[in-house]
């Protein structure tokens, strides 16, 4: 025990060095990775997940509001919002400039919700991605 | 803005292709081993696609 921490704490990599990269991540997606200079997996992260925010939103899919309730309520709105929010500038420009759809009945809107939280998710993983290539974890 | 109307098996097919892109890219090492995983990963969403497509429509009778 004693021997795992002080690896863990040898291993302790400074915030300065993996927060811009985290924030960035967030922001735009494969922006990480273009900082840390993987420019081709920064550029097929960006346009995947472009591709599939803006195929959500063309479907006219809907952004998930705080809302809390019930267990079920609560975790599929809050769950569904902070996945949206994930998406960075894509959610943020979309809030902005009003494209944000509201929750209608039909199974394209339906696809379309579901592809706007797939893509924040996907940015999560590239978040986590980025931050193994910062923190010296990864190539 | 213009509306786009995707078909389920459309819809499927285009969001495997889209996170077995990230998931190749993401989760390995070496170039090679993100192809090969980007691939597992697209025949195995598009393979669930069409069993349980089969399974509901055996399921419906």
């Amino acid at each position: 025990m004693l021997k795992l921490t002080k690896m863990a704490s040898d291993n302790k990599v400074p915030v300065v060095t993996w927060l811009p990269v985290i924030g960035l991540a967030w922001l735009v997606p494969g922006g990480g990775h273009l900082l840390l200079q993987r420019r081709s997996r920064g550029l097929i992260l960006f346009f995947t997940i472009m591709v599939t925010f803006l195929a959500g939103l063309l479907m006219r899919g809907a952004m998930f509001q705080w809302k809390t309730g019930d267990l079920f309520t609560t975790l599929i709105y809050c769950g569904g919002y902070l996945a949206d929010l994930s998406s960075g500038i894509l959610y943020l420009f979309t809030v902005w400039m009003g494209y944000a759809q509201d929750d209608v009945a039909g199974h394209v809107h339906d696809y379309g919700t579901k592809f706007l939280v797939g893509a924040g998710l996907m940015n999560v993983l590239a978040m986590v991605d980025a931050y193994e290539i910062a923190t010296g974890k990864k190539e | 803005m213009p509306k786009m109307n995707l078909s389920h098996m459309e819809a499927s097919i285009l969001f495997a292709l889209c996170a077995s892109i990230v998931l190749g890219l993401v989760t390995k090492r070496t170039d090679r081993e993100r192809l090969m995983y980007g691939l597992y990963c697209f025949a195995c969403f598009v393979g669930t696609l069409f069993g349980l497509g089969w399974l509901m429509y055996f399921g419906h009778g």
